[in-house]
């Protein structure tokens, strides 16, 4: 008999497992725990947890309240289009819009403090793709997503947009400065 | 009704056909092989436009390609195959008539005009909405159409797959429980049809939509709820390429399962954990807490993760079991060494276990780990990924099966013998060059679905590392490698339905088309000597040890990136 048969002994769940297989399902079973419990043992050790705080909200609200944010905090202007670049207070809850095809405002933080960064599309998915830092989130219509941001390192960060978003989404970049 | 329906009896494998069965499975994985051909080609012009030097497409074709590719081999392709194994699986191995065998033209049918119908959308609709068409990014109602018409079809196919069981059962075809591979399609048609059910769930009000019927579809309730239907579905795949594994295991080694009780179970637990499928893909998504993400990612405590594990240790292992059986006991790996080598259904199969357990199952639970999708959502991680699980994985056991179906059902000889050697290795070192570039590159931060990396047309360019620049153009010789492999197993599929050597319905293949399994004393004796499985575990244990140095490398690159809270 084979795979291809039927079993050869009727009763065949009461047939034995095989040492070796026991063996093996047992050191699954130990990964299988360890795996599950580093998602846990990281929110209470680790230091990148993302946050699960959301609202809902339409474009035009939350359009309003970046515009708030970008006419109080702006220092200067960067690009053919203008962009404000936004520089608020450590501790500050600070605004980033996605939409087709860019990320706006332009921020500006302080290495090693502290914000509470906003994250909302008004029109399509998006992807929030934080680069050379390497963090990526997934930006939706419809959902004001609010996470505690500490960047850890000084420099010129990008912004790419890593969820399709139609044609121009290849252009989709924005930018965040990380200063002293 | 189609009781005194003809069959034949395969002088090579002693299998007995249903005409009807024998004629839609033929179908079927005719048009799997057309379908994976024309997705085969798109990708060809995905992989050349993400080779830097090469850039060949412009961003239109880009974008619209990319949308073609994905359906066409990811649900096309391999669905057509599966019906196809589910028809063999249960009418075949079960030497039972297929139930309904009109409704199976109809469900061949009706998959058929909804690919055309979903690929006229994409081409000539403006649909380049990409295989996940994220609501609210509209597409044209074709495409949602054609994507339920093609669902429908196949679940008509999972009905006709569960019949036939029901008339083998009544008809006593069969003595006892279903051998093990009709029980791995059966895990699969269970999957399929709840895959199926969320799926309607989902399309049919965003095709309503449309339409106008519907006002708004919210883009989170879409992401999860579209996830229940795209990653079960690839459940489907993993149980099918499982049962695959499981019959190469049996054609070409005469292998039975170490265990019944051992390979049904994990069957099983694919099918008790795959309804919280959608939660890996929403890790880093506003709107699902944080227990919700740690339970369902995990499968509730990775319980398919340890299933893939199961079936990667039995599968080998019964085939080291039967070789050990047959004399070949030196040492830990002559069974190993002594396997058919040359023989296509055989390395393809290989080659898919290891792609599968080594670059596919690691990098998958890697990333489905909540805190560590921060630092490869979206990036090109994720098609790197699903290239080793769902192209090395499933297309090449896929593959490997085809190059035994198509001379016992068509009674043709391969042509082209050489290249049938030869074709899985070219194939499967292409496609590992594909799944650890694009890997590579995600890991370094290279977006997926993105025309320019360069950003040569950007307001405010960003420059990736040259190595990412360099891991691409990697990637795009691994392409052409692959895009070899496939065309010449396309070229010898088609070429032997058209040209191969015919064999009459009486007389034998020369070579052996299903290997005489080992006597039962044979096994007893083994079985004394306490070591039938060693050699595959020590193979499961470099492949754990690997599992975890490099799960464990990954939480300390997360550390290093911005604190979040």
């Amino acid at each position: 008999m084979t795979s291809l048969s039927p079993p050869d002994q009727k009763v065949w769940w009461k047939k034995p497992i095989d040492r070796a297989e026991l063996i093996w399902i047992f050191i699954v079973v130990i990964w299988g725990i360890i795996l599950t419990l580093m998602m846990p043992l990281w929110h209470i050790f680790g230091e990148q947890n993302l946050s699960t705080e959301t609202y809902r909200t339409t474009p035009q609200r939350y359009m309003e309240k970046t515009q708030a944010f970008v006419d109080q905090y702006t220092v200067r202007t960067e690009g053919d289009r203008q962009f404000p670049v936004v520089a608020p207070p450590a501790g500050e809850d600070i605004y980033m819009v996605a939409r087709l095809w860019d990320w706006w405002p332009i921020l500006e933080l302080k290495q090693g403090q502290s914000y509470r960064l906003h994250l909302n599309s008004i029109d399509w998915n998006h992807g929030f793709s934080l680069q050379p830092a390497n963090l990526n989130i997934q930006v939706l219509p419809g959902y004001e997503h609010v996470l505690t941001i500490t960047p850890n390192a000084t420099g010129e960060y990008s912004v790419i947009c890593n969820e399709y978003c139609g044609i121009n989404h290849h252009n989709m970049v924005g930018k965040i400065y990380v200063v002293e | 009704m189609t009781n005194n329906a003809i069959f034949r009896t395969c002088p090579d494998t002693g299998l007995r056909f249903h005409g009807p069965a024998e004629t839609l499975i033929k179908l079927n994985a005719v048009a799997a092989v057309v379908f994976l051909l024309v997705g085969g080609i798109m990708g060809i012009g995905v992989g050349l436009t993400r080779w830097p030097e090469v850039h060949l497409l412009g961003p239109q074709d880009f974008y619209t390609t990319l949308t073609s590719h994905g359906i066409n081999v990811l649900i096309f392709w391999i669905i057509f195959f599966e019906i196809a194994a589910l028809y063999f699986v249960s009418s075949v191995v079960l030497g039972c008539r297929l139930a309904t065998p009109k409704l199976g033209y109809l469900a061949f049918l009706l998959m058929v005009i909804g690919a055309l119908v979903n690929n006229y959308a994409v081409w000539s609709l403006s649909s380049a909405v990409m295989m996940t068409s994220y609501a609210p990014m509209p597409a044209h109602w074709a495409f949602y159409l054609g994507l339920i018409l093609f669902a429908v079809g196949a679940l008509i196919g999972c009905f006709i797959f569960l019949g036939t069981l029901v008339i083998a059962k009544k008809e006593k075809t069969y003595e006892g429980s279903i051998p093990l591979v009709t029980f791995g399609g059966l895990t699969a048609c269970i999957i399929a049809i709840f895959t199926i059910a969320s799926g309607a769930i989902i399309l049919v009000p965003t095709l309503l939509w449309q339409l106008g019927y519907v006002s708004n579809i919210d883009a989170g309730v879409y992401r999860l709820i579209w996830w229940a239907f795209g990653h079960s579905s690839q459940q489907i795949n993993v149980a099918t390429h499982v049962t695959v594994w499981y019959m190469v295991g049996a054609l070409v080694f005469g292998a039975k399962p170490l265990s019944e009780k051992v390979s049904r179970f994990a069957f099983v637990l694919y099918i008790a954990v795959l309804q919280i499928a959608s939660a890996h893909h929403l890790l880093v998504d506003p709107g699902v807490g944080t227990e919700w993400k740690i339970f369902n990612t995990s499968y509730a405590m990775y319980l398919a993760v340890m299933a893939s594990m199961v079936h990667g240790l039995t599968v080998p292992g019964s085939m080291e079991a039967a070789q050990r059986a047959r004399g070949y006991t030196n040492g830990l790996f002559e069974w190993l060494r002594k396997a058919p080598w040359g023989n296509p259904v055989f390395s393809s199969t290989m080659i898919s276990i290891v792609g599968f357990g080594f670059l596919g199952g690691i990098s998958g639970v890697m990333m489905g780990a909540e805190q560590l999708n921060l630092i490869v959502h979206n990036t090109l991680y994720v098609p790197g990924h699903f290239h080793a699980t769902v192209v090395l994985g499933t297309t090449l056991a896929f593959m490997g099966i085809t190059y035994w179906l198509v001379p016992v059902l068509f009674r043709r000889e391969l042509i082209l013998t050489s290249w049938c050697k030869w074709q899985p290795y070219i194939f499967g070192l292409g496609m590992t060059g594909v799944s650890v570039f694009m890997m590579g590159a995600g890991t370094l931060g290279l977006p997926r679905r993105h025309w320019d990396a360069a950003f040569t047309s950007s307001s405010f360019p960003y420059e990736f590392p040259s190595s990412a620049m360099a891991l691409m153009s990697l990637n795009g010789l691994s392409v052409v490698l692959a895009a070899i492999g496939g065309g010449m197993f396309c070229l010898i599929i088609v070429g032997t339905l058209l040209f191969g050597k015919k064999v009459g319905q009486e007389e034998k293949f020369p070579r052996v088309m299903v290997a005489t399994p080992p006597t039962e004393a044979q096994y007893v004796t083994l079985h004394r000597s306490g070591n039938a499985i060693s050699g595959t575990l020590l193979l499961a244990g470099v492949f754990l040890i690997a599992f975890v140095v490099y799960y464990f490398i990954n939480w300390k690159y997360l550390a290093e990136t911005w604190g979040m809270s």
